[in-house]
């Protein structure tokens, strides 16, 4: 176990992976713009460093990379949630220096010595380049607030935060640290479903993860599961779906099959905001939706009363 | 002939030649030679039927799996149980008839049956929406699995499913979730549990039935995490090329023995368990007494131990040795 480093990265946003079922097409990928004109073609001012700028995809508007960072990925304008990649989550919840990352060499390997279009072995190979992570998981142990937490948070720049036995392996060791120490669990999910490359273990993975979380009922500790977008199929219908609480992000798509496909094999015209968080919770399916600069204020006061029972009682003098 | 799969076609023929014989025969006899052809033609019906069914591709075991003729949920309670007594309903919103469930008796014993459950026709596939099974399937299966819990009968699952339905009503009633809520609860039983792979195994819609202590699959029945065409559409770009994703992805019984996947294999009549249903029935009697009978004998914590290792085993991965600071 290490001490983790936080390096930034761009925005995780590219084309879906899916897997048991595609997710929606609908979640492009917004264009990354270098040095749009602005005033009016005038030269630029030399002070100002170089940067990126996104255009968001649900205003439009070109929001300048720094800013991004400081409102942690959501939209000034219009409170739109980009994805955030696991890293910049932690920053974004952890106590400093309190995050000890657990399992950060376990690394996907070609079971089935799958033979596609691009081989699997390629394909694990470029993400880990792209992403400079070695799948779609980072897991370990760290303080919110004042509550010791096992916290789990999916990539999905990581081939579509695809579950394979790595994803699954290290949820399932993160939840068993969470019964044997007696500390709550929470995962944050972001997800196209099972890794197909893994054929049949990515499915057992939903076995085991859900195996694992069954104890951690057992023993009445506490499992937080956050949705992100966007998050679908072989998370969807595991351990994304059974925590104590279900919180989601603003305009989140999330849902078991892919909005497509649900269309394809229907043909039935989808309700207005269909697999939004809001649609969500007007259906009774989720506890609340929750802004992202409020995500660690909101999961400090849960934990408050989740683990109200362990607190020991004042010393008697 | 109606529902005849193309390699199947040399053991047809056959076959008719040897009816259109003996019908010969029997309007003329004429003795010796068409005995003889007669018997010839038997023992080719046999060779062939062998050269092409212990060498079938993993597509071909799919379109056996998905045979129209294949038997069924309801068609194995008639002919590897006894006494079915159907139970319905998940008591909250509605009766999914993709899903049957209820008591039976398996030899001597007494059992809770729960399956997914397939349409012959167009009208029964209509009320039994194909086999795919709306979020109240998957609670009416977890409703009679406490039944079966609370009143101590061992659980057998029959799993023929292409895979949950994908449908507004399911997503705005939560079929995710009343397939994780499953896949948690099982791991918790406290009876014996068989899940028993008959046709299709059609990823997280079978899975949802089939956390159990023992995963069997008939010899020519698959399992995966995705089908075969939705594989070839996602990394092929074309779904005709879903024989090849059958190959890759590893869903026939051997591939999953093999790796561990599953318990064990049963075998079907040669021909495929539609070519003779009451002899399926009968040896998945026969596998399903033997399995039950091994997890009586455990005590209760290491049944569950085992529940529970089996599928935390399942996974491959390296793991490098992190390099001390």
């Amino acid at each position: 176990m290490m001490t983790t480093t936080f390096t930034k990265k761009t925005l995780g946003l590219e084309t879906v992976e899916p897997a048991v079922t595609p997710p929606p097409t609908t979640a492009a990928e917004p264009s990354f713009v270098k040095k749009p004109k602005l005033g009016g073609g005038k030269s630029k001012k030399r002070d100002i460093p170089e940067g990126l700028w996104v255009k968001c995809k649900k205003c439009g508007n070109l929001v300048y990379d720094k800013e991004l960072d400081e409102t942690l990925k959501v939209c000034p304008r219009c409170q739109y949630h980009f994805q955030i990649g696991p890293r910049d989550r932690v920053l974004s919840l952890v106590e400093p220096g309190s995050f000890e990352e657990m399992d950060a060499n376990l690394v996907s390997v070609d079971i089935l010595g799958f033979a596609g279009m691009a081989s699997y072995v390629s394909k694990l190979a470029d993400n880990q380049k792209k992403t400079g992570e070695k799948d779609a998981v980072l897991t370990g142990v760290g303080m919110i607030g004042e509550h010791k937490v096992a916290l789990g948070i999916m990539d999905f720049s990581f081939i579509g935060g695809s579950m394979g036995s790595v994803v699954g392996e290290k949820i399932t060791r993160l939840i068993e640290r969470g019964t044997a120490e007696e500390l709550p669990v929470i995962v944050i999910s972001t997800s196209g479903g099972a890794r197909m490359y893994e054929g049949m273990f990515s499915l057992m993975q939903m076995a085991k993860t859900c195996g694992a979380l069954a104890y951690l009922a057992e023993a009445r500790l506490p499992y937080i599961s956050v949705l992100t977008h966007n998050t679908y199929a072989g998370v969807m219908a595991s351990f994304a779906s059974v925590g104590d609480l279900i919180l989601a992000e603003p305009g989140a798509e999330i849902g078991f099959a892919g909005a497509r496909v649900i269309k394809d094999t229907t043909q039935a015209e989808l309700p207005p905001g269909f697999q939004t968080a809001e649609f969500l919770l007007d259906h009774g399916l989720i506890d609340a939706v929750i802004h992202r600069k409020d995500l660690k204020k909101q999961l400090i006061e849960y934990l408050d009363f989740l683990t109200a029972r362990f607190r020991p009682a004042p010393p008697t003098t | 002939m109606k529902n005849l799969l193309d390699f199947e076609r040399p053991i047809y023929d056959l076959k008719k030649r040897l009816d259109d014989l003996r019908r010969q025969a029997s309007i003329h006899p004429v003795g010796v030679d068409v005995e003889d052809e007669i018997r010839r033609i038997e023992v080719k019906i046999i060779e062939t039927s062998k050269q092409i069914f212990t060498n079938l591709t993993p597509w071909q075991r799919v379109q056996l799996a998905r045979h129209p003729k294949r038997p069924f949920t309801l068609d194995y309670l008639a002919s590897a149980f006894t006494d079915f007594n159907e139970l319905h309903g998940d008591r909250l919103y509605a009766e999914d008839r993709a899903v049957v469930g209820g008591f039976a008796r398996l030899g001597g014993k007494k059992v809770v049956v729960i399956g997914t459950q397939k349409g012959r026709d167009t009208k029964e596939n209509i009320r039994r929406n194909f086999g795919s099974a709306h979020p109240e399937g998957y609670r009416k299966a977890l409703r009679l699995m406490r039944l079966a819990d609370k009143f101590g009968l061992p659980i057998i699952t029959l799993i023929d499913t292409a895979g949950a339905y994908p449908g507004i009503g399911a997503e705005e009633r939560h079929i995710a979730e009343a397939i994780a809520v499953n896949l948690r609860e099982m791991m918790l039983l406290r009876v014996p549990t068989i899940a028993a792979v008959i046709g299709e195994g059609g990823s997280g819609g079978a899975l949802g039935i089939g956390v159990t202590d023992r995963v069997l699959i008939l010899e020519n029945a698959y399992y995966s995490v995705i089908s075969p065409e939705g594989c070839a559409a996602i990394l092929w770009k074309d779904r005709a090329a879903a024989p090849k994703a059958a190959e890759a992805l590893k869903i026939t019984a051997r591939h999953l023995l093999e790796l561990g996947l599953v318990d064990d294999v049963i075998p079907e009549p040669l021909g495929g368990a539609h070519t003779q249903p009451a002899a399926a029935g009968q040896t998945l009697r026969e596998s399903l007494l033997r399995h039950l009978a091994e997890l009586e004998q455990k005590p209760l914590p290491e049944l569950l131990k085992q529940r529970y290792d089996r599928f935390r085993a399942l996974g491959r991965f390296s793991e490098s040795v992190p390099v001390a600071a």
